[in-house]
Parts: structure tokens; sequence; C-alpha cells
């Protein structure tokens, strides 16, 4: 390829510039779903992070063996079994995990943010470029469903990363914090606050990049 | 070699499918046992917390299967609990396709007399943040059958509150609570009328044939007052 975009671009527009959730708007199904808390937020940003990464790896290693014609379809056959793959592994071997994050792992299929960047740069770039910008896509959507699931969390039920314990072990048990007990105000946590949250979260970032 | 382009496009695509479903039956077939094992493990874990507590025997040694009373699943699995020749009652893994995700396997615990010691999920799809608080460890809302029965409330009142029963729901999963609140009436209710089937092994072998036809008998009434 001519043109190969420098380590700080790729990082630069997969964390802000071209944020996947905050500026393409991609993946929104999940995104809107799983964030009632950071914690699950955190878990499927995780997952995303991790198939996104893989995907983009695998479709730049292939990109010159498959005609334009049907490179969708072969994109999506990689994806499908990257995640189904992932989730059996992850079933077998890490089966305390799979049992929280695992719930995660069939919505990443519907993430079409993955698709994305499969074909706007995975498929035109050579393979370590193609892992970067995967990684950094997945990082920036992880950033934004933590923050969009705090946002929430706080508002609907008064807590910060409660539950982390089911993803990081006995450990993290103290890592919940309860500001105000009960729940405070619901509808943050039912599917319209995941709008209200996300239209909060773009209006910021649309703030700061007007200045 | 010159092939037309369409051909070609089809050859790459038909290769690609043949190795994906390669690759996933290859780590199917490689995880499938290890996966069993650790589902096993998981029902071992939860048996502890919704067995009457006292018995000396291994219910997991004893247990055996009866057709479940809800319809489109797969049969219940009894884990009988004995002292001594002392029935103390018994663990019903029972699966509800009902749930929001999929099916949810459950075990509920049962004395003699029909109560529930507990009920714990084992498997489930649930939605993560709202379908997932039936988890023990993220809610207290499957706490709420500890030692309730089928008279306690009316098997009426076995519904979520919304639906006009006594039972609270899970705010923004009312089909979870729907599915696990039906999955252990329907037990119960299983319980009430064919208590000797849930003795053991050989309590379900002697009446088997009987307890069968009125299982179907109870699915019916049970279909027409839904």
């Amino acid at each position: 390829m001519s043109e190969e975009p420098s380590t700080r671009a790729i990082l630069r527009d997969g964390l802000w510039g071209n944020n996947a959730a905050l500026v393409q708007l991609l993946g929104l199904c999940p995104l809107l779903a799983v964030t009632t808390t950071a914690t699950a937020g955190l878990g499927l940003g995780l997952a995303t992070l991790l198939v996104v990464t893989a995907s983009s790896t695998a479709v730049s290693l292939i990109r010159n063996l498959v005609p334009r014609d049907v490179r969708i379809p072969v994109f999506i056959l990689i994806i499908a079994a990257l995640v189904t793959v992932v989730e059996m592994a992850m079933a077998a071997w890490l089966h305390e995990l799979y049992r929280t994050l695992g719930l995660f792992l069939p919505l990443i299929v519907t993430n079409c943010a993955i698709l994305g960047r499969a074909e706007a740069f995975a498929s035109r770039n050579r393979v370590g470029p193609a892992a970067l910008d995967g990684v950094a896509t997945g990082a920036g959507f992880a950033a934004v469903l933590i923050g969009l699931g705090a946002l929430r969390e706080l508002i609907g039920r008064g807590t910060l990363l409660d539950g982390a314990e089911q993803l990081f072990g006995p450990a993290a048990a103290g890592w919940s914090v309860e500001l105000v007990p009960g729940d405070v105000f619901l509808l943050a946590i039912l599917p319209p606050g995941a709008f209200f949250g996300l239209a909060v979260l773009l209006a910021i970032k649309n703030r700061i990049d007007d200045r | 070699m010159t092939l037309p382009p369409s051909l070609r496009a089809g050859l790459v695509l038909a290769a690609f499918v043949g190795a994906g479903l390669a690759a996933v039956a290859i780590v199917h077939e490689q995880t499938r046992e290890r996966i069993e094992a650790a589902e096993r493990q998981v029902v071992l874990d939860r048996l502890a917390a919704v067995l009457p507590e006292g018995h000396d025997n291994t219910p997991e040694a004893a247990a055996y299967q009866r057709p479940s009373p809800l319809p489109d699943s797969e049969p219940l699995r009894i884990y009988p609990a004995y002292r001594g020749d002392t029935y103390l009652g018994a663990a019903v893994g029972v699966k509800t396709p009902e749930g929001y995700g999929g099916t949810i396997h459950l075990l509920v615990g049962l004395r003699p007399g029909g109560e529930v010691v507990a009920v714990r999920p084992v498997a489930h799809q649930e939605t993560p943040g709202l379908g997932d608080a039936i988890e023990p460890g993220r809610s207290d809302w499957i706490r709420q059958f500890n030692g309730r029965a089928l008279g306690d409330p009316p098997k009426a009142d076995w519904r979520v509150r919304r639906d006009g029963g006594a039972f609270d729901g899970i705010t923004g999963a009312t089909i979870t609570s729907r599915a696990v609140i039906g999955a252990v009436r329907a037990v119960l209710a299983d319980y009430r009328a064919h208590p000797e089937a849930y003795r053991g092994r050989e309590h379900a072998a002697e009446d088997r044939p009987a307890g069968r036809e009125t299982t179907e008998a109870e699915r019916d009434r049970e279909a027409t007052d839904e």
C-alpha cells in the first residue's frame, strides 16, 4: 500500500478522531443494550477488543486472496467463526470467566464496527498496522462502553463498578463504590437512558472538538 | 489458469466456508468434553446451596431423569437426598426454554413437604445488567423463593406482581422473571402431584406408566388455566 498511516495516526483515530461509537456511530446495538453498569461495559469492551484485534489481523492476512466481490461475506464468515471459536475455547478452559464474559460474546457478532474496520482498514493494510488499528478501535469502543456504563450506573443506581468481582474475582469486591443508597433515577438504566447517556457523551465530545 | 472472475470468487468463498466450518467443528470437538465437565462441576457447586442440609448420601450419584412438566423442554434431573433411610427432599434440575436469551437451567431444592430450600441458576444467557440479576451474586431476587411452597402463596399467585401474582419481578427483565417463576411453579406442582417420583430412581421406576399419564393430564390443565 502506498500511503501507510503512522502509528500515532492509527491510535489517535481509533481512540478519538474516528471513534467507532462516538464518531462513526457503529456498534450501537450492543453498546446501548449492555451498558447498564460500568462492569458490564468493561466486560463487553474487553471481549470486543479481543475480537476486533483478532479479526483485523486475520482479514489483513488473507486480504490478497479474496476477490473484491465476495470480500464482505468472507469477512463476516471470519468474524463469526472467530467469535464462535473464542466462545467455545473460553467455555472449555476459562469456565469461570466464560460464565460472566460469555454472555457478551454472541453480542459481538452483531457489532458492525468490527466489520467496518475489516473493510475500511484491515483489508487495505499490512498485518502490523491492521492489528494496531484493531487494538485502537477496540480500546476506543471499550472506553465509550465503560464511560456510558459508569454514567448510567451512577445516575440509575448510585453505585460504580458494582459486581466487579464477577469479572475479576474476589479481589475486586472492594472496587465497588456505593455513592447513594437505593435506586436513584431508574430511567437511566432502562433502554431510554442508554440513548440519553449516549447523547450526553456525543455532546461532550463535540464540544471538546469545537474548541 | 484462467477462470471467469465470478467462478473464481465463488470458489474462494466456498473455500472460506469450508475452512470456517472445519475450524468451528474441530474446536467444538476438542472442547466438548471439557465444556461438559466444567458444566457438571458448576451443577455440583450449585447443588450444595439447594440440597436439604444433613444428607449423608451422594445425590449426584443417585440422580435420574423424569419427563419435564414444562412444554418443549428437556427432562428434569432429580437428585434425591437421604440421611440413612430418611428422605430429606431433592434437588431438581429444570431447564425452561422461556428465558429472554434462550434456555435457563435452574436447580430447585425441595423438602419432603414441598417447601423450597433454595433456587439457583446453573446456566443462562440473560442480558447482562438486567436478566442476569437472577444470579445470587448480582441481586437477592432468587432468594425470595427460599422457604416458599405451593400453598404459600397459593398456586395462582406464583406469578410476577405485574401479572397479578405475589412475587417481585426484576426491573427491566419481566420475561426472565416470568420464566424462572413459571419453572419453579411447574416443579412444585409436579412434586405435589407425584411426590413419590422424586424419592429416587427405584420409586420413580415403580409408578412410571401411571406417573407419565397424569403428567400429560396435568400439562393440559396447566395449559387451559394459563
